[in-house]
């Protein structure tokens, strides 16, 4: 009797934790489903209800409607720009600012290190009406420079590359100052392999958050010149005679197709490197 | 080769000595170390200041006065403040603010809480589902926005479908003033708990074993295993994480003004959305700027209640 009772108990939790995995699996994979169907309905079938839940002749031609309303290529061509920009601007202000932070100890280090990472602690959703004005009064309203220079060096990556940097025995550091190396010669000779995974990760996280951006590129741009994908593609939502579902998810499907298809292959490093962000 | 160089090189500097000119090189090659550090920093501090505290002190500036923009800045001291603190559409908008924080924050939290005791085990459902919950949070919040707009689209959405099935009403989760909120709330739980999870469970793997097994072995219930053991030992870093995703709350801007626009009749409207309507569309920006003064504060001081909480518990922490 008791085994029987162990038996079914063990075979109740299994089935409760079948369910509860099921019920995750549908609350987030669901939705996505959803888009991706959607973007391939017709105008005709997003509209019947009950909803149609397979599609048997994709309609294909949504993403060229996509393409027929947006400048999707040239906003593409933006995205990737704005980007890469931040990242190349990082990279080159951050590593060093790390590194003077971990090794030398200078006068007013301590407080520009402390400014930085006050800084760390302040969203755009602040700082966009001055800046907004600010570049206004320069001109720059609608170019890249509006769009990367404020990005151009992250407290945060600063912050996690000094605690990396901290870590680097200081025989080797002075080892390689025997051989009269100079500063930036360990930098980027022993400090940036020894970082490189460090780096790695800063690098996916700053690219996922910034090829995602919503709210910068929209404050900061009245007209497509520089706008970027996901101000773009709101941009479907606003059709005359009534929002076109099919379209719209269309275009969603190709702004997150780059990122999902990231994500599926890098599945293991992408979470380890935002739980690495948020861990420290 | 070399050598020789170098005993030749000796023999100069011996033969010929230039006191003056060695002290200047050396002077010199001082300063250029001392300056070492400094040039190093330069870009990113030049950056933060050009950026951010330079834009926050005009900012502050800007709130004492009345501009359009176009005409002159006319100085009204705090007038911005009072006229922000006698209008009760204000009041409105900063509890929207504060119903969206605490409610999307503390859910979000205790749910995490439960999916990583859930999720914690190392097995590859357990990875497969942490990848499912986190899709979301990778996913640009324009997409997320629309995804949920259509599904809660209130005469062909899948959920008021679903609901129909259920035999429940259809509800209007964005026209309608009450639901609106809440569905806001729903949407940014959605997008973020990933983020909590993944944290959470890293937390809670990195709890010693040896703390499970004396538990084990007392024979404790897993409810108390978790109070006793697991909330404590991850506490600093629920800690840490409610200040980021209270921060992110505060912050919310995407969703709303892609789903609602902050209404119906201001029921979604926040406070970053309501400066950038009060800046970009009605172009007051001193009005605007006394408002980010105020998002600053809020931010600021749950940035020092969080560093002071923190400082104290490592003092308690000391002593026991």
């Amino acid at each position: 009797m008791r085994a029987r009772a162990v038996i079914f108990r063990a075979a109740f939790g299994r089935a409760c934790r079948a369910a509860v995995n099921l019920l995750i699996f549908a609350v987030f994979f669901i939705p996505f489903y959803w888009m991706f169907l959607t973007a391939i309905k017709s105008l005709g079938q997003t509209l019947r209800t009950p909803p149609v839940f397979w599609v048997s002749a994709a309609h294909w031609e949504n993403f060229r409607k996509v393409f027929d309303a947006i400048p999707f290529f040239s906003m593409l061509k933006n995205n990737v720009v704005m980007t890469l920009g931040i990242m190349i601007c990082q990279f080159f202000t951050v590593i060093p600012a790390a590194y003077a932070f971990a090794r030398f100890k200078f006068a007013g280090g301590g407080f520009l290190f402390g400014l930085t990472l006050a800084t760390m602690m302040i969203p755009a959703q602040l700082v966009f009406l001055p800046l907004f004005l600010m570049f206004s009064r320069m001109g720059l309203i609608n170019s890249y420079a509006s769009l990367i220079l404020p990005w151009a060096t992250s407290p945060f990556a600063i912050f996690m590359l000094r605690q990396t940097f901290k870590q680097v025995p200081r025989e080797l550091i002075e080892a390689a100052k025997l051989d009269s190396a100079s500063e930036w010669k360990i930098i980027f000779k022993l400090m940036l392999p020894i970082a490189r995974p460090t780096i790695v990760t800063l690098g996916l996280v700053t690219f996922i958050l910034n090829w995602n951006d919503y709210f910068w590129p929209f404050v900061l741009t009245t007209n497509n010149a520089v706008r970027t994908l996901p101000v773009g593609i709101t941009s479907l939502n606003t059709v005359d005679g009534g929002v076109r579902y099919h379209v719209l998810m269309a275009g969603n499907l190709l702004l997150v197709a780059p990122v999902l298809a990231v994500f599926f292959f890098a599945r293991k490093q992408i979470i380890k490197a935002f739980t690495y962000m948020g861990g420290k | 080769m070399r050598d020789i160089e170098k005993v030749i090189d000796e023999y100069i500097t011996l033969a010929i000595p230039m006191p003056r000119m060695a002290a200047a090189e050396k002077f010199l090659r001082g300063t250029a170390r001392a300056a070492t550090p400094y040039i190093m920093v330069a870009p990113a501090i030049l950056t933060l200041c050009v950026f951010v505290v330079y834009p926050i002190m005009y900012m502050i500036w800007l709130s004492a006065f009345r501009w359009d923009m176009i005409g002159p800045k006319i100085y009204v001291g705090l007038g911005n403040f009072i006229e922000l603190f006698s209008n009760p559409d204000f009041y409105l908008v900063i509890g929207n603010t504060f119903k969206f924080m605490s409610l999307s924050v503390s859910i979000s939290i205790i749910l995490a809480l439960f999916l990583a005791v859930y999720l914690k085990a190392n097995t590859r459902v357990n990875a497969l589902l942490q990848s499912f919950i986190f899709t979301p949070y990778i996913t640009s919040m324009v997409s997320v926005a629309f995804i949920w707009a259509w599904l809660m689209n209130s005469e062909y959405g899948l959920l008021n479908f679903m609901l129909g099935k259920a035999g429940v009403g259809g509800v209007r989760w964005l026209e309608d003033a009450g639901a609106a909120m809440y569905s806001m709330i729903l949407v940014a739980v959605w997008k973020g708990l990933g983020y909590n999870v993944i944290i959470l469970i890293s937390a809670m793997r990195a709890i010693p074993r040896q703390l499970y097994e004396a538990a084990v072995l007392d024979n404790t219930k897993p409810f108390r295993t978790f109070f006793r053991i697991t909330l404590p030992m991850i506490s600093p870093t629920l800690f840490f994480l409610t200040l980021m995703n209270i921060i992110a709350a505060f912050k919310v801007f995407d969703q709303i003004a892609l789903m609602t626009g902050g209404g119906p009749i201001n029921a979604t409207n926040t406070l970053v959305f309501d400066i950038y309507q009060f800046g970009f569309k009605f172009y007051q920006l001193g009005y605007a700027s006394a408002q980010g003064v105020v998002l600053m504060a809020l931010i600021a001081v749950c940035t020092a209640a969080y560093f002071g909480a923190l400082s104290k518990r490592v003092h308690y922490g000391g002593e026991a």
